[in-house]
C-alpha cells in the first residue's frame, strides 16, 4: 500500500516548519515518528496535501527536569522515554506506559509529541498526561502558548491546536515528596491498543493523606478521559479499600466505551473499575516508597 | 559524499519527489524518489533488495524490519525520504566475506526458521536487541522481539537462535553488526 501523494518538506528550524504549516492552511500535517500517521495515510484515513517532517530539526528530543517541571521534547522517542532513569525512578507512570505502547520496534520511531497529540483514543500517553496534570506548550506564527492536557482533546483525532501550531514541549509538574503514579494497560496482544487502560497519580502528605490525585482512562471514549470525579473524590482520603472501591466506581461511570471487537460495553466498564482500583493502589504503594 | 550507485536523476522538479542519499549495506546510493515511497518499496523495487519482506503492510508483523543507523525500524511504516542521509542495513548486508553473521549462524544451527518468511526481520530485530543487551534472558528476548510475528509459531527455536548468537558474539567481540 502506498500513501496518497503529498508535498514533502523537511525544514531545518521550527520557525520554518511553522511557516510551512501556516502557508498550507490546514492542509498540512506534521510528520514526527510517523508510526500512526503513515499507516493512516496508507489506509486513506488521512490524506494531507503536505507533510512537514520535523525529524531534521535539532534540539526537539530531550528529557529535562528543572525546579518546576519535567520537560519533554516532542521528538523524544518512546523508547528513549522508557530508557530514561529520571522517568523510571521519578515518573514511573511514563515508564509503565512507554513499555506498553505498540511494540519495541515501533517505539524506536514513535514520539512523545506524536503519541500525545495524535488524538487516537487508544494512544496511551494522553491518559498519563491527564493523571499528571501535564500541560503542552504549542508554538505558532504569533508565539507560544500553554494548554492544559485536560482541555487539549476535543474529539477523536481533533485537538485545540490551530493548523499552524506545533506542540513544542510537554510540561509535567515536578515530582515531589510523596508522589507516586502508575499506568496499567489491558490488551489482547502485544502491539494492540488497550481494551482499557488506566493512569493514576497521587501525592501524599506526611500523614499519608492524599493531597493531589489524577486518574486518566485510555480507549474507553472518543478521546482519553480525565476521570474528574474519581480524582477529586480521592483528595483528603488515605486510600483505604473502601476509598479505592468508590474511586473505581466513579471512574467506571466516567468511561464512555463502545462495543467493538475488544469487548462489549459492560465488560470494558468493569475493566475500568478493576484496573482503576489496582492502578491507584499501585500509585499509592509507590508514593509510600514501594516500587 | 562519494556515490557508488547513481540512478537516473529525475528532471521533474516538485515537492512530491526528492533526491535522497542513503547508504544501504555499505553502498552509497543517490536516488530520486516519490515522497510517498515507503522505505520497504525503495529497498525492494528500486534497489532490488528483496530479502526485506512485506508481511502485514500495517506495522504489526515486523517482517519488513531493517536497521536504520543501527536501530530496528519497520520499513513498511517509514518513508524512504525519512532515511535521507542515514545508514540502512538489510538481511543482504549481514554476511561478510562469505561468513554468516552470528545471528544468521544461530538461526541455522538452532533451526530458528520454518517457512523463513519472518526470518530477515526477525534477525535484524535480534541484532538490534543484542546491540542494546548483549546477554539477554529468555524473557528479554521474547519481549525484545515482540514486534515480530512468526506465523509458523517457531518461537522456541528463535529464542535459542538469539541465545546462540549472544554467546557467539561475546566469544568473538568483533562478530557484531
Amino acid at each position: 500500500m502506498y500513501p496518497p501523494a503529498f508535498d514533502y518538506y523537511a525544514p531545518a528550524t521550527l520557525e520554518e516548519a511553522i511557516g510551512l504549516l501556516d502557508q498550507h492552511q490546514g492542509e498540512a500535517k506534521v510528520l514526527a515518528g510517523g508510526q500512526s500517521l503513515i499507516g493512516m495515510m496508507k489506509l486513506r484515513l488521512a490524506q494531507p496535501a503536505a507533510l512537514v517532517d520535523i525529524n531534521r530539526i535539532p534540539n526537539l528530543a530531550y528529557i529535562r527536569e528543572d525546579g518546576t517541571f519535567l520537560r519533554i521534547g516532542p521528538l523524544t522517542r518512546i523508547n528513549d522515554l522508557h530508557a530514561s532513569d529520571v522517568i523510571r525512578t521519578r515518573y514511573p507512570i511514563l515508564y509503565d506506559a512507554s513499555g506498553e505502547i505498540a511494540d519495541p520496534t515501533v517505539r524506536n520511531w514513535g514520539t512523545v509529541g506524536g503519541n500525545a497529540s495524535h488524538g487516537d483514543p487508544g494512544n496511551d500517553l494522553p491518559a498519563c498526561m491527564f493523571a499528571l496534570n501535564a500541560e503542552y506548550q504549542a508554538q505558532g506564527p504569533k508565539g507560544s502558548r500553554t494548554i492544559p492536557a485536560r482541555s487539549f482533546y476535543q474529539d477523536s483525532f481533533t485537538n485545540v491546536l490551530a493548523p499552524n501550531e506545533v506542540l513544542t514541549e510537554v510540561h509535567i509538574p515536578k515530582a515531589g515528596k510523596g508522589s507516586g503514579n502508575a499506568y496499567s494497560k489491558m490488551e489482547r496482544k502485544v502491539g494492540d491498543f488497550a481494551i482499557a487502560a488506566v493512569g493514576a497519580h497521587v501525592v501524599l502528605d506526611a500523614n499519608g493523606t492524599i493531597t493531589t490525585a489524577g486518574i486518566g482512562l485510555t480507549n474507553v471514549g472518543p478521546t482519553a478521559i480525565y476521570a474528574a470525579k474519581a480524582s477529586e473524590y480521592l483528595v483528603g482520603k488515605t486510600g483505604t479499600p473502601a476509598d479505592l472501591d468508590r474511586a473505581a466506581d466513579l471512574a467506571a461511570e466516567a468511561a464512555q466505551p463502545i462495543a467493538d471487537n475488544r469487548g462489549p460495553v459492560e465488560f470494558k466498564r468493569e475493566m475500568v473499575r478493576v484496573w482503576t482500583r489496582r492502578t491507584v493502589r499501585r500509585a499509592l504503594e509507590r508514593a509510600k516508597g514501594g516500587s | 559524499m562519494a556515490i557508488d550507485v547513481e540512478e537516473a536523476a529525475s528532471t521533474v522538479s516538485s515537492n512530491s519527489t526528492r533526491t535522497i542519499h542513503v547508504t544501504v549495506n555499505g553502498v552509497r546510493h543517490r536516488s530520486t524518489v516519490d515522497a510517498r515511497m515507503l522505505l520497504v518499496s525503495y529497498l525492494r523495487e528500486r534497489l532490488r533488495l528483496t530479502g526485506t519482506h512485506i508481511g502485514c503492510d500495517t506495522a504489526h508483523c515486523g517482517a519488513c524490519t531493517v536497521l536504520v543507523d543501527g536501530v530496528p525500524a519497520k520499513s513498511c511504516n517509514l518513508l524512504a525520504v525519512m532515511v535521507d542521509g542515514r545508514n540502512v542495513l538489510t538481511v543482504e548486508g549481514l554476511e561478510t566475506g562469505g561468513k554468516l553473521h552470528p545471528v544468521q549462524e544461530g538461526f541455522t544451527k538452532e533451526h530458528g526458521l520454518q517457512c523463513g518468511y519472518c526470518t530477515p526481520g526477525m534477525m535484524l530485530a535480534s541484532i538490534g536487541l543484542l546491540s542494546k543487551n548483549p546477554n539477554p534472558t529468555e524473557d528479554e528476548i521474547r519481549r525484545g522481539l515482540s514486534g515480530n510475528l512468526c506465523r509458523c509459531t517457531g518461537y522456541v527455536n528463535i529464542v535459542k537462535a538469539v541465545q546462540y548468537a549472544a554467546k557467539k558474539m561475546q566469544e568473538t567481540p568483533k562478530g557484531g553488526a
